[in-house]
């Protein structure tokens, strides 16, 4: 049976295997962002912060996959569903260039711009939202692109905890040792990989302020 | 320059430093600082840099508090200010300009009246009203953005973001040092006009012994963070200080380097 055959005849496990798969993945990016973005503002408002919180990020990032998803297993919330204890890993892992690139674009903030807006009376809050978060964007957004890529690839190894996902095929081909499972897990991970890649990079340009 | 030209100051005291000290990490950045500034008038801190020039500048809308001494802004302690309001009262324009980049000129502009809550239409007529004022005509600036602008252009645009909220003071910190020399010339022409009509409350930090002598109404000359004297221009070109005599005889260079050449 050729590849082409063994898709087309899969599609619909195939299909549902991605969907599971971006599901992971979108709510993963919800945390990963809703968590990422605060703390990477805290790191610039609270500089003694920085070490404590990269260094921490950059701990979970050095974590092999597999082992995080072991560790987290006894957590009580977390290990009761698979889904949950996933997620919550993968958010751990997508967090690190979401919190770096956050304070990188704060900080890349034009020192004359962020005097002007305080000397004219702007509030701390004002200053935010109107000027540091917009002129940062794109870097945020590079930040967020590298965290989904990352996140996409990584998350055909939780179905190693039973989270379902592309990584189903995968396993189940390594176990069987068949070549067309694993690419049917591997091609549209890849292909997710590579189109939110290219979705994220446009918004990332349209989103780069001028000079 | 003769003092029957300077204009008459109402005596009323806008700006007041009571014997102000700063230090930062061990360094003494003002040192017993005490002036005062009228309502109308228009002061240059003259001196080199790091000689605690906008530092001072800085106390005046809290960007900075002092260790010790008092500042005070229409009779009131700044620390007692609310600094949010004390900073919308005064204009404030700084060397590097610092336009938000995402901004328009039109938005630029705008900004305190928006943040103020002026009705739309107001602004509207108050950003076209400060373009005219600081001579950038025609309806195509409005919409560009900064990074279209000439370096002249965007400093223009920086005083008119400073003057849209009509404050009572200004202040300004090397605002046209960032120029080319011939630009720079016609900025303090043209800002001179302008000040003259408004009658503002200007604090204008400087090295530049010419600017001061053609914007200040006072020339505050400091060196080390202290006040070293406050002169009047006509006082100041006369003066036997040997600080004053050095900016005066640094102005005299390019005149000797130009009687040479018109002899030639």
């Amino acid at each position: 049976m050729s590849p082409i055959e063994f898709f087309l005849r899969h599609h619909r496990e195939i299909l549902q295997a991605t969907l599971e798969h971006v599901w992971l993945v979108g709510l993963t990016m919800i945390f990963a962002i809703a968590i990422g973005v605060p703390l990477g503002i805290l790191v610039t408002r609270k500089p003694w912060l920085s070490k404590p919180i990269l260094g921490g990020a950059n701990i979970a990032e050095t974590i092999p996959s597999l082992a995080l998803f072991g560790f987290l297993l006894p957590v009580p919330w977390l290990g009761g569903r698979a889904d949950r204890l996933a997620i919550a890993a993968l958010t751990l892992y997508a967090l690190l260039p979401i919190i770096r690139n956050t304070s990188a674009g704060i900080s890349g903030v034009d020192r004359a711009v962020r005097e002007a807006a305080r000397g004219m009376g702007m509030t701390d809050r004002q200053i935010l939202f109107q000027v540091e978060l917009p002129l940062s964007f794109s870097t945020m957004l590079a930040g967020i692109r590298i965290a989904t890529v990352l996140t996409i690839g990584i998350a055909t190894i939780a179905a190693a905890v039973g989270a379902g996902g592309l990584g189903e095929f995968i396993f189940r081909g390594l176990a069987m040792v068949n070549d067309q499972l694993i690419l049917a897990g591997a091609i549209p991970a890849a292909l997710l990989a590579l189109g939110a890649d290219f979705v994220l990079g446009v918004l990332e340009r349209r989103l780069r302020p001028v000079r | 320059m003769n003092p029957q030209t300077l204009p008459e100051f109402s005596p009323e005291t806008v700006i007041e430093f009571r014997h102000v000290h700063y230090t930062l990490s061990n360094r003494q950045l003002l040192n017993d600082v005490s002036f005062s500034v009228g309502r109308g008038e228009t002061l240059v801190l003259l001196g080199r840099s790091g000689a605690g020039k906008t530092t001072a500048l800085k106390m005046i809308n809290r960007l900075l508090a002092p260790s010790s001494g008092e500042v005070l802004v229409e009779g009131k302690l700044t620390t007692e200010w609310e600094p949010i309001a004390l900073r919308r009262k005064i204009g404030y324009v700084i060397q590097d300009i610092g336009l938000f980049p995402h901004y328009t000129v039109s938005q630029n502009i705008s900004l305190i009246p928006r943040l103020e809550r002026w009705p739309a239409d107001r602004v509207q007529r108050r950003v076209k009203e400060m373009l005219e004022t600081v001579g950038l005509h025609g309806r195509t600036f409005e919409h560009r953005y900064p990074h279209q602008l000439s370096g002249g252009q965007r400093q223009r645009v920086g005083v008119a973001r400073a003057l849209a909220a009509d404050p009572d003071i200004l202040l300004m910190d090397e605002p046209f040092g960032a120029l080319d020399p011939m630009t720079r010339g016609e900025m303090q022409n043209e800002f001179k006009a302008v000040e003259r009509h408004l009658g503002k409350t200007v604090v204008i930090v400087t090295h530049d012994v010419g600017e001061a002598l053609v914007l200040g109404t006072r020339i505050g000359l400091m060196e080390a963070g202290k006040i070293v004297r406050i002169y009047s221009p006509h006082d100041f070109v006369h003066a036997s200080d040997p600080m004053a005599a050095a900016y005066m005889a640094q102005l005299r260079v390019y005149d000797e380097a130009k009687r040479e050449n018109e002899s030639n």
